[in-house]
Protein backbone atom coordinates (compact mmCIF):
# COMPACT_ATOMS: atom_id res chain seq x y z
CA UNK A 1 0.00 0.00 0.00
CA UNK A 2 3.15 2.54 -0.57
CA UNK A 3 1.45 3.90 -3.23
CA UNK A 4 -2.05 4.96 -1.39
CA UNK A 5 0.84 6.48 1.25
CA UNK A 6 2.62 8.53 -1.60
CA UNK A 7 -1.37 9.69 -2.63
CA UNK A 8 -2.05 10.41 0.79
CA UNK A 9 1.04 12.56 1.07
CA UNK A 10 0.30 14.49 -1.73
CA UNK A 11 -3.57 14.99 -1.34
CA UNK A 12 -2.54 16.16 2.31
CA UNK A 13 0.43 17.94 1.98
CA UNK A 14 -0.48 21.09 4.45
CA UNK A 15 -2.41 19.21 7.01
CA UNK A 16 -1.62 15.89 8.74
CA UNK A 17 -4.88 16.90 10.88
CA UNK A 18 -7.03 17.06 7.65
CA UNK A 19 -5.80 13.77 7.07
CA UNK A 20 -6.25 11.97 9.95
CA UNK A 21 -10.18 13.57 10.39
CA UNK A 22 -11.21 12.63 7.42
CA UNK A 23 -10.00 9.11 7.40
CA UNK A 24 -9.22 8.21 11.07
CA UNK A 25 -11.88 6.52 13.12
CA UNK A 26 -12.99 8.75 15.71
CA UNK A 27 -10.11 11.70 14.04
CA UNK A 28 -12.42 14.33 13.57
CA UNK A 29 -11.98 14.48 18.06
CA UNK A 30 -8.13 15.32 17.84
CA UNK A 31 -8.41 18.69 17.33
CA UNK A 32 -10.25 19.11 21.00
CA UNK A 33 -7.41 17.56 23.05
CA UNK A 34 -6.67 20.31 25.72
CA UNK A 35 -3.06 19.01 26.17
CA UNK A 36 -3.90 17.91 29.88
CA UNK A 37 -1.80 15.11 30.08
CA UNK A 38 -4.48 12.90 32.22
CA UNK A 39 -4.98 10.15 29.35
CA UNK A 40 -0.39 9.92 29.51
CA UNK A 41 -0.68 9.62 33.29
CA UNK A 42 -3.66 7.22 32.99
CA UNK A 43 -2.19 4.27 30.92
CA UNK A 44 -1.34 1.19 32.26
CA UNK A 45 1.45 0.84 29.96
CA UNK A 46 2.18 4.66 29.75
CA UNK A 47 5.82 4.24 30.32
CA UNK A 48 6.28 2.06 26.96
CA UNK A 49 4.73 4.54 24.81
CA UNK A 50 7.31 6.48 22.53
CA UNK A 51 4.76 9.00 22.74
CA UNK A 52 1.72 9.27 24.60
CA UNK A 53 -1.71 10.11 23.58
CA UNK A 54 -1.27 13.42 24.74
CA UNK A 55 1.38 13.76 22.37
CA UNK A 56 0.21 12.25 19.72
CA UNK A 57 -2.71 14.36 19.46
CA UNK A 58 -0.26 17.74 19.00
CA UNK A 59 2.25 15.69 16.79
CA UNK A 60 -0.58 15.18 14.64
CA UNK A 61 -1.70 19.09 14.66
CA UNK A 62 2.00 19.99 14.25
CA UNK A 63 1.88 17.67 11.03
CA UNK A 64 4.43 15.26 12.49
CA UNK A 65 3.13 12.64 9.70
CA UNK A 66 5.60 9.98 9.79
CA UNK A 67 6.26 10.14 13.59
CA UNK A 68 2.83 9.35 14.22
CA UNK A 69 2.26 6.77 11.64
CA UNK A 70 5.37 4.79 11.74
CA UNK A 71 5.20 5.20 15.67
CA UNK A 72 4.54 2.11 17.59
CA UNK A 73 3.22 4.00 20.00
CA UNK A 74 -1.06 3.28 19.79
CA UNK A 75 -0.10 -0.76 19.48
CA UNK A 76 0.73 -0.70 23.37
CA UNK A 77 -2.95 0.30 23.62
CA UNK A 78 -4.02 -2.60 25.99
CA UNK A 79 -7.56 -0.82 25.39
CA UNK A 80 -8.57 -0.76 29.62
CA UNK A 81 -10.32 3.20 28.63
CA UNK A 82 -8.78 4.58 31.07
CA UNK A 83 -8.18 7.44 29.42
CA UNK A 84 -11.54 7.68 27.83
CA UNK A 85 -13.23 8.15 31.09
CA UNK A 86 -11.21 10.28 32.34
CA UNK A 87 -10.41 12.85 29.49
CA UNK A 88 -12.36 15.91 30.05
CA UNK A 89 -12.71 16.90 26.89
CA UNK A 90 -14.63 13.35 26.44
CA UNK A 91 -11.86 12.22 23.65
CA UNK A 92 -12.71 8.62 22.52
CA UNK A 93 -8.69 8.12 22.61
CA UNK A 94 -8.80 4.57 22.86
CA UNK A 95 -11.12 3.87 19.47
CA UNK A 96 -8.60 7.36 17.85
CA UNK A 97 -5.37 4.99 18.94
CA UNK A 98 -6.97 1.80 17.55
CA UNK A 99 -7.95 4.29 14.09
CA UNK A 100 -4.19 5.69 14.05
CA UNK A 101 -2.83 2.01 14.04
CA UNK A 102 -5.61 0.55 11.50
CA UNK A 103 -4.75 3.39 9.38
CA UNK A 104 -0.89 3.04 9.81
CA UNK A 105 -1.80 -0.70 8.93
CA UNK A 106 -3.70 0.08 5.20
CA UNK A 107 -1.02 2.45 4.95
CA UNK A 108 1.55 -0.33 4.81
CA UNK A 109 3.52 1.77 7.11
CA UNK A 110 3.57 -0.51 10.59
CA UNK A 111 7.26 -0.74 12.26
CA UNK A 112 8.31 -4.40 10.86
CA UNK A 113 7.59 -6.98 13.51
CA UNK A 114 5.67 -5.08 15.91
CA UNK A 115 4.13 -7.97 17.89
CA UNK A 116 0.88 -6.56 18.78
CA UNK A 117 0.17 -5.56 14.96
CA UNK A 118 1.05 -8.54 13.98
CA UNK A 119 -1.02 -10.52 17.00
CA UNK A 120 -3.87 -8.24 16.35
CA UNK A 121 -3.72 -9.38 12.46
CA UNK A 122 -3.29 -13.24 12.97
CA UNK A 123 -6.35 -12.09 15.60
CA UNK A 124 -8.90 -10.79 12.07
CA UNK A 125 -7.52 -13.68 9.82
CA UNK A 126 -8.38 -16.34 12.32
CA UNK A 127 -11.87 -15.50 13.28
CA UNK A 128 -12.56 -14.55 9.62
CA UNK A 129 -12.35 -18.09 8.75
CA UNK A 130 -15.36 -19.61 10.14
CA UNK A 131 -16.81 -16.70 12.47
CA UNK A 132 -15.02 -17.75 15.37
CA UNK A 133 -11.80 -17.47 17.03
CA UNK A 134 -9.47 -20.87 17.15
CA UNK A 135 -7.64 -20.49 20.27
CA UNK A 136 -5.70 -23.37 19.46
CA UNK A 137 -4.54 -22.13 16.24
CA UNK A 138 -4.19 -18.67 17.20
CA UNK A 139 -2.10 -19.79 20.34
CA UNK A 140 0.20 -21.65 17.94
CA UNK A 141 0.21 -18.35 15.65
CA UNK A 142 0.92 -16.74 18.34
CA UNK A 143 4.26 -18.92 19.58
CA UNK A 144 5.46 -18.98 15.92
CA UNK A 145 4.76 -15.33 13.86
CA UNK A 146 5.17 -13.36 17.10
CA UNK A 147 6.88 -15.15 19.77
CA UNK A 148 10.58 -17.00 18.89
CA UNK A 149 8.44 -20.39 17.69
CA UNK A 150 9.53 -23.17 19.19
CA UNK A 151 11.57 -21.13 21.91
CA UNK A 152 8.35 -19.81 22.71
CA UNK A 153 5.63 -22.56 22.22
CA UNK A 154 8.15 -24.01 24.76
CA UNK A 155 8.09 -21.43 28.07
CA UNK A 156 4.11 -21.69 27.76
CA UNK A 157 4.04 -25.73 27.40
CA UNK A 158 3.35 -25.89 30.98
CA UNK A 159 0.60 -23.11 30.40
CA UNK A 160 -0.89 -25.41 27.87
CA UNK A 161 -1.00 -28.59 29.65
CA UNK A 162 -2.88 -26.91 32.68
CA UNK A 163 -5.04 -25.42 30.48
CA UNK A 164 -5.75 -28.57 28.97
CA UNK A 165 -6.44 -30.29 31.87
CA UNK A 166 -8.52 -28.28 33.30
CA UNK A 167 -10.61 -28.81 29.58
CA UNK A 168 -9.89 -25.08 28.59
CA UNK A 169 -7.72 -25.78 25.68
CA UNK A 170 -8.76 -28.35 22.91
CA UNK A 171 -6.02 -29.77 20.93
CA UNK A 172 -8.69 -31.41 18.55
CA UNK A 173 -9.66 -27.32 17.48
CA UNK A 174 -6.57 -28.35 15.25
CA UNK A 175 -8.70 -30.32 13.54
CA UNK A 176 -11.17 -27.61 12.17
CA UNK A 177 -12.70 -26.60 15.53
CA UNK A 178 -16.02 -24.17 16.52
CA UNK A 179 -17.31 -22.43 13.68
CA UNK A 180 -20.82 -20.58 12.74
CA UNK A 181 -23.06 -22.38 10.74
CA UNK A 182 -23.19 -19.06 8.42
CA UNK A 183 -20.34 -18.76 7.31
CA UNK A 184 -20.77 -17.63 3.80
CA UNK A 185 -22.92 -15.18 4.75
CA UNK A 186 -21.17 -13.55 6.77
CA UNK A 187 -18.11 -13.85 4.41
CA UNK A 188 -20.70 -11.75 2.12
CA UNK A 189 -21.41 -9.30 5.28
CA UNK A 190 -17.60 -8.20 5.55
CA UNK A 191 -16.88 -8.02 1.68
CA UNK A 192 -19.68 -5.49 1.14
CA UNK A 193 -18.64 -4.03 4.58
CA UNK A 194 -14.82 -3.66 3.13
CA UNK A 195 -16.65 -2.57 -0.19
CA UNK A 196 -18.48 0.43 1.33
CA UNK A 197 -15.42 1.21 3.67
CA UNK A 198 -12.99 1.45 0.83
CA UNK A 199 -15.35 3.43 -1.30
CA UNK A 200 -15.35 6.14 1.20
CA UNK A 201 -11.34 6.17 1.55
CA UNK A 202 -11.56 6.33 -2.14
CA UNK A 203 -13.83 9.62 -2.02
CA UNK A 204 -11.19 11.22 0.90
CA UNK A 205 -7.98 9.56 -0.85
CA UNK A 206 -8.83 10.63 -4.49
CA UNK B 1 -40.36 -15.97 41.16
CA UNK B 2 -41.54 -15.65 37.37
CA UNK B 3 -38.64 -16.92 35.27
CA UNK B 4 -36.07 -14.28 33.70
CA UNK B 5 -35.37 -14.75 29.83
CA UNK B 6 -32.67 -12.65 28.20
CA UNK B 7 -31.23 -13.34 24.67
CA UNK B 8 -27.70 -14.94 25.80
CA UNK B 9 -24.31 -13.66 23.67
CA UNK B 10 -21.79 -16.76 25.26
CA UNK B 11 -18.71 -15.67 22.91
CA UNK B 12 -15.88 -18.12 21.73
CA UNK B 13 -13.76 -18.34 24.70
CA UNK B 14 -16.99 -19.91 26.73
CA UNK B 15 -17.45 -22.55 24.33
CA UNK B 16 -16.20 -26.01 24.76
CA UNK B 17 -12.95 -26.97 25.42
CA UNK B 18 -12.11 -22.78 25.16
CA UNK B 19 -10.18 -20.94 27.92
CA UNK B 20 -13.51 -19.64 29.78
CA UNK B 21 -15.19 -23.10 29.08
CA UNK B 22 -15.23 -23.01 33.05
CA UNK B 23 -17.41 -19.79 33.09
CA UNK B 24 -19.98 -20.76 31.36
CA UNK B 25 -20.56 -23.76 33.30
CA UNK B 26 -20.93 -21.77 36.40
CA UNK B 27 -23.04 -18.83 34.83
CA UNK B 28 -25.06 -21.72 33.68
CA UNK B 29 -25.51 -23.16 37.67
CA UNK B 30 -26.08 -19.89 39.02
CA UNK B 31 -28.63 -19.06 36.35
CA UNK B 32 -30.56 -22.42 37.36
CA UNK B 33 -30.92 -21.28 40.84
CA UNK B 34 -31.50 -17.61 40.12
CA UNK B 35 -34.43 -18.94 37.49
CA UNK B 36 -32.93 -17.32 34.87
CA UNK B 37 -33.46 -18.54 31.10
CA UNK B 38 -30.73 -17.82 29.02
CA UNK B 39 -31.81 -18.49 24.86
CA UNK B 40 -28.37 -18.26 22.98
CA UNK B 41 -28.51 -16.09 19.91
CA UNK B 42 -28.56 -18.26 17.06
CA UNK B 43 -25.42 -18.59 15.34
CA UNK B 44 -23.90 -15.90 17.14
CA UNK B 45 -20.06 -15.09 15.65
CA UNK B 46 -17.16 -13.20 17.22
CA UNK B 47 -17.00 -9.89 18.46
CA UNK B 48 -13.72 -9.15 17.37
CA UNK B 49 -13.01 -7.68 20.74
CA UNK B 50 -10.57 -4.85 21.02
CA UNK B 51 -7.76 -6.60 18.85
CA UNK B 52 -9.78 -6.49 15.49
CA UNK B 53 -8.56 -3.26 14.60
CA UNK B 54 -5.41 -4.50 12.51
CA UNK B 55 -6.67 -6.14 10.26
CA UNK B 56 -10.48 -4.99 10.58
CA UNK B 57 -11.38 -1.20 9.73
CA UNK B 58 -14.52 0.52 11.41
CA UNK B 59 -17.41 -0.85 9.62
CA UNK B 60 -16.15 -4.28 8.87
CA UNK B 61 -15.91 -4.50 12.78
CA UNK B 62 -19.33 -3.31 13.26
CA UNK B 63 -20.62 -5.35 11.06
CA UNK B 64 -19.79 -8.06 13.66
CA UNK B 65 -21.67 -6.86 16.09
CA UNK B 66 -24.52 -5.66 13.99
CA UNK B 67 -25.32 -9.24 12.49
CA UNK B 68 -25.27 -10.40 16.29
CA UNK B 69 -27.77 -7.74 17.13
CA UNK B 70 -29.61 -8.35 14.16
CA UNK B 71 -29.98 -12.00 14.68
CA UNK B 72 -30.86 -11.62 18.09
CA UNK B 73 -33.67 -9.10 17.10
CA UNK B 74 -34.77 -11.62 14.57
CA UNK B 75 -34.89 -15.11 16.67
CA UNK B 76 -34.72 -13.83 20.26
CA UNK B 77 -37.20 -10.81 20.05
CA UNK B 78 -38.34 -8.51 23.16
CA UNK B 79 -35.16 -10.06 24.99
CA UNK B 80 -32.45 -8.19 26.11
CA UNK B 81 -29.33 -9.22 24.96
CA UNK B 82 -26.70 -10.45 28.15
CA UNK B 83 -23.09 -11.18 27.22
CA UNK B 84 -20.42 -12.79 29.94
CA UNK B 85 -17.56 -11.49 28.54
CA UNK B 86 -16.39 -7.82 29.20
CA UNK B 87 -15.50 -7.73 25.24
CA UNK B 88 -18.37 -8.96 24.02
CA UNK B 89 -20.38 -6.56 25.67
CA UNK B 90 -18.30 -4.07 25.00
CA UNK B 91 -18.02 -4.28 20.91
CA UNK B 92 -22.26 -5.43 21.41
CA UNK B 93 -22.63 -1.99 22.97
CA UNK B 94 -20.30 0.08 21.48
CA UNK B 95 -21.69 -0.85 17.94
CA UNK B 96 -24.96 -0.25 19.02
CA UNK B 97 -24.15 3.66 20.76
CA UNK B 98 -21.85 4.12 17.59
CA UNK B 99 -24.41 3.49 15.07
CA UNK B 100 -27.29 5.08 16.92
CA UNK B 101 -25.32 8.38 16.45
CA UNK B 102 -24.44 7.67 12.92
CA UNK B 103 -27.06 7.14 11.13
CA UNK B 104 -24.53 7.26 7.71
CA UNK B 105 -22.92 4.27 8.94
CA UNK B 106 -26.02 2.55 10.46
CA UNK B 107 -27.46 2.68 6.52
CA UNK B 108 -23.88 0.98 5.16
CA UNK B 109 -24.38 -1.45 8.52
CA UNK B 110 -27.48 -2.43 7.08
CA UNK B 111 -26.69 -2.58 3.39
CA UNK B 112 -23.95 -4.82 4.23
CA UNK B 113 -26.68 -7.48 6.92
CA UNK B 114 -29.02 -7.25 3.93
CA UNK B 115 -26.02 -9.61 2.03
CA UNK B 116 -26.84 -12.59 4.68
CA UNK B 117 -31.02 -11.33 4.59
CA UNK B 118 -31.05 -9.81 7.83
CA UNK B 119 -31.61 -6.22 9.19
CA UNK B 120 -30.50 -4.14 12.28
CA UNK B 121 -33.42 -2.35 13.82
CA UNK B 122 -30.59 -1.53 16.96
CA UNK B 123 -33.26 -1.20 19.82
CA UNK B 124 -32.08 -4.45 21.99
CA UNK B 125 -30.78 -3.09 25.70
CA UNK B 126 -27.04 -4.82 25.75
CA UNK B 127 -26.41 -5.68 29.38
CA UNK B 128 -23.46 -7.42 31.41
CA UNK B 129 -24.37 -10.35 33.60
CA UNK B 130 -22.96 -8.43 36.34
CA UNK B 131 -25.91 -5.77 35.25
CA UNK B 132 -28.63 -8.60 35.42
CA UNK B 133 -27.17 -9.81 38.99
CA UNK B 134 -26.67 -6.35 40.24
CA UNK B 135 -29.78 -3.99 38.60
CA UNK B 136 -32.05 -6.69 37.83
CA UNK B 137 -31.99 -9.63 40.42
CA UNK B 138 -30.72 -7.69 43.14
CA UNK B 139 -28.27 -8.49 46.42
CA UNK B 140 -30.82 -8.76 48.55
CA UNK B 141 -32.43 -12.01 46.42
CA UNK B 142 -29.22 -13.29 45.35
CA UNK B 143 -28.28 -13.30 49.26
CA UNK B 144 -31.28 -14.93 49.79
CA UNK B 145 -30.67 -17.90 47.77
CA UNK B 146 -27.11 -18.54 50.19
CA UNK B 147 -27.37 -22.44 51.56
CA UNK B 148 -23.44 -22.34 52.32
CA UNK B 149 -22.18 -18.86 53.10
CA UNK B 150 -18.56 -18.70 52.50
CA UNK B 151 -17.48 -17.97 55.84
CA UNK B 152 -13.66 -17.22 56.17
CA UNK B 153 -12.66 -16.59 52.80
CA UNK B 154 -11.16 -13.10 52.15
CA UNK B 155 -11.97 -12.29 48.48
CA UNK B 156 -10.11 -9.14 46.54
CA UNK B 157 -12.68 -8.19 44.19
CA UNK B 158 -10.70 -7.80 40.90
CA UNK B 159 -13.32 -5.45 38.63
CA UNK B 160 -10.28 -5.03 35.71
CA UNK B 161 -11.20 -2.32 32.81
CA UNK B 162 -13.83 -3.38 30.03
CA UNK B 163 -16.79 -4.38 32.73
CA UNK B 164 -16.10 -1.21 34.30
CA UNK B 165 -15.37 1.47 31.56
CA UNK B 166 -16.59 3.11 29.45
CA UNK B 167 -20.00 1.68 30.58
CA UNK B 168 -19.92 0.29 33.42
CA UNK B 169 -22.60 -0.52 36.19
CA UNK B 170 -25.18 2.07 37.17
CA UNK B 171 -24.80 4.09 40.10
CA UNK B 172 -20.47 3.02 40.70
CA UNK B 173 -17.75 5.01 39.92
CA UNK B 174 -15.51 3.64 37.49
CA UNK B 175 -12.15 4.31 39.56
CA UNK B 176 -13.80 2.62 42.67
CA UNK B 177 -16.54 0.39 42.08
CA UNK B 178 -18.10 -1.41 44.89
CA UNK B 179 -20.17 -3.79 43.51
CA UNK B 180 -17.81 -6.87 43.62
CA UNK B 181 -16.97 -6.37 47.19
CA UNK B 182 -20.82 -6.37 47.69
CA UNK B 183 -21.15 -9.69 46.16
CA UNK B 184 -18.76 -10.70 48.24
CA UNK B 185 -20.24 -9.87 51.21
CA UNK B 186 -23.93 -11.26 50.21
CA UNK B 187 -22.21 -14.62 49.96
CA UNK B 188 -20.76 -14.28 53.50
CA UNK B 189 -16.83 -13.93 52.44
CA UNK B 190 -14.81 -11.21 53.60
CA UNK B 191 -14.54 -8.57 50.92
CA UNK B 192 -11.30 -5.78 50.72
CA UNK B 193 -12.80 -2.91 49.68
CA UNK B 194 -9.79 -0.86 49.79
CA UNK B 195 -7.94 -3.22 47.41
CA UNK B 196 -6.28 -0.82 45.34
CA UNK B 197 -5.87 -3.02 42.06
CA UNK B 198 -9.10 -3.50 41.78
CA UNK B 199 -9.49 -1.33 38.65
CA UNK B 200 -6.03 -1.96 37.30
CA UNK B 201 -5.24 -3.61 33.82
CA UNK B 202 -4.02 -6.94 33.33
CA UNK B 203 -2.48 -6.30 29.66
CA UNK B 204 -6.27 -7.43 27.84
CA UNK B 205 -5.05 -9.09 24.58
CA UNK B 206 -0.93 -7.60 25.06
CA UNK B 207 -0.43 -10.49 27.61
CA UNK B 208 -0.06 -12.06 24.58
CA UNK B 209 1.58 -10.19 22.32
CA UNK B 210 3.74 -7.87 24.96
CA UNK B 211 4.10 -10.45 27.90
CA UNK B 212 7.08 -8.56 29.93
CA UNK B 213 4.97 -5.76 30.46
CA UNK B 214 1.68 -7.33 30.83
CA UNK B 215 2.83 -9.91 33.34
CA UNK B 216 4.59 -6.74 35.36
CA UNK B 217 1.02 -5.53 35.44
CA UNK B 218 -0.34 -8.85 36.51
CA UNK B 219 2.24 -9.10 39.59
CA UNK B 220 1.13 -5.74 40.69
CA UNK B 221 -2.47 -7.22 40.78
CA UNK B 222 -2.04 -10.28 42.19
CA UNK B 223 1.04 -8.84 45.28
CA UNK B 224 -1.51 -6.22 45.90
CA UNK B 225 -4.08 -9.29 46.92
CA UNK B 226 -1.20 -10.68 48.94
CA UNK B 227 -0.81 -7.89 51.05
CA UNK B 228 -4.71 -7.29 51.84
CA UNK B 229 -4.32 -11.54 53.20
CA UNK B 230 -6.43 -12.37 50.43
CA UNK B 231 -7.29 -16.00 50.29
CA UNK B 232 -8.29 -15.62 46.20
CA UNK B 233 -9.40 -13.08 43.87
CA UNK B 234 -12.81 -12.82 41.96
CA UNK B 235 -13.49 -11.15 38.91
CA UNK B 236 -16.42 -11.22 35.88
CA UNK B 237 -14.13 -10.71 33.20
CA UNK B 238 -12.61 -13.88 30.91
CA UNK B 239 -9.46 -12.34 29.68
CA UNK B 240 -8.51 -11.10 33.53
CA UNK B 241 -9.39 -14.77 34.87
CA UNK B 242 -6.95 -16.25 32.65
CA UNK B 243 -4.33 -13.42 32.67
CA UNK B 244 -4.26 -13.27 36.31
CA UNK B 245 -3.95 -17.16 37.11
CA UNK B 246 -2.29 -18.72 34.54
CA UNK B 247 0.74 -16.79 34.34
CA UNK B 248 2.20 -17.04 38.12
CA UNK B 249 4.47 -19.80 37.24
CA UNK B 250 5.98 -17.34 34.70
CA UNK B 251 5.96 -14.19 37.18
CA UNK B 252 7.37 -16.48 39.78
CA UNK B 253 10.05 -17.45 37.56
CA UNK B 254 10.78 -13.67 36.54
CA UNK B 255 10.50 -12.01 39.70
CA UNK B 256 11.32 -14.43 42.54
CA UNK B 257 7.76 -14.27 43.86
CA UNK B 258 5.98 -17.67 45.13
CA UNK B 259 2.30 -16.39 43.76
CA UNK B 260 -0.36 -19.79 43.81
CA UNK B 261 -3.31 -17.52 44.21
CA UNK B 262 -6.68 -18.63 42.94
CA UNK B 263 -8.32 -16.57 40.32
CA UNK B 264 -12.23 -17.47 40.01
CA UNK B 265 -15.50 -16.03 38.79
CA UNK B 266 -18.30 -14.76 40.57
CA UNK B 267 -20.65 -17.21 39.28
CA UNK B 268 -18.08 -19.78 40.61
CA UNK B 269 -18.90 -18.36 43.95
CA UNK B 270 -22.36 -17.93 43.70
CA UNK B 271 -22.80 -21.68 42.45
CA UNK B 272 -20.60 -22.91 45.60
CA UNK B 273 -22.70 -20.55 48.03
CA UNK B 274 -25.99 -21.72 46.39
CA UNK B 275 -24.80 -25.25 47.39
CA UNK B 276 -24.03 -26.74 44.03
CA UNK B 277 -21.09 -29.27 43.61
CA UNK B 278 -17.76 -28.64 42.45
CA UNK B 279 -18.24 -29.59 38.97
CA UNK B 280 -21.34 -27.87 38.25
CA UNK B 281 -18.98 -24.85 39.91
CA UNK B 282 -16.73 -25.73 37.73
CA UNK B 283 -14.19 -25.63 40.30
CA UNK B 284 -12.49 -28.72 38.08
CA UNK B 285 -11.35 -24.90 35.31
CA UNK B 286 -9.33 -24.29 37.50
CA UNK B 287 -5.55 -23.60 36.83
CA UNK B 288 -4.85 -22.63 40.36
CA UNK B 289 -7.11 -25.19 42.56
CA UNK B 290 -9.76 -22.68 45.09
CA UNK B 291 -9.13 -25.32 47.73
CA UNK B 292 -11.16 -23.48 50.10
CA UNK B 293 -14.08 -23.22 48.03
CA UNK B 294 -13.99 -27.42 46.99
CA UNK B 295 -13.98 -28.37 51.11
CA UNK B 296 -17.56 -25.71 51.19
CA UNK B 297 -18.54 -27.68 47.75
CA UNK B 298 -17.61 -30.83 49.37
CA UNK B 299 -19.71 -30.70 53.04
Amino acid sequence: MSDMNTAMIEKYRNSFLSEVEANVEEGEWVKMCMQCGVCAGSCPLGNAWEHTPQKIFMMIRAGKRDEVLTSDSMWMCTSCYNCIVRCPRELPITHIMHGLAHYAKRLGIVPKGQPTATFAQLFWDNLMKKGRVNELKLGIDLYFKVGEGMKTALKNKDIGLAMWKAKRLNPMEFFGGHSIKDVSGLHKIIAKAQELEDARIAKHGG
Amino acid sequence: MAKREYSFYPGCSSQKGASSSNYLVSVQTMCEELDIQLNEIPDWNCCSASIGYAGGGELPRLALSARNIALSEEHNPGQEIVATCAACWLATRETQERLQHDQGLLAETNTALAEAGLKLKNETPIKHMAEVLIEDIGYDAIGAKVKKPLEGIKIAGYVGCQTNRPFGIHGESYENPKYLDKLVETLGADSIPAYEKKVQCCGGALAFSEPEKSQEMIKGIIEAAYDHGADMIVTPCPVCQMNVEVYQDQINATFGTKFKMPVVYYSTLMSVAYGRSAADSALNGQVIPAKQLEEIAAK
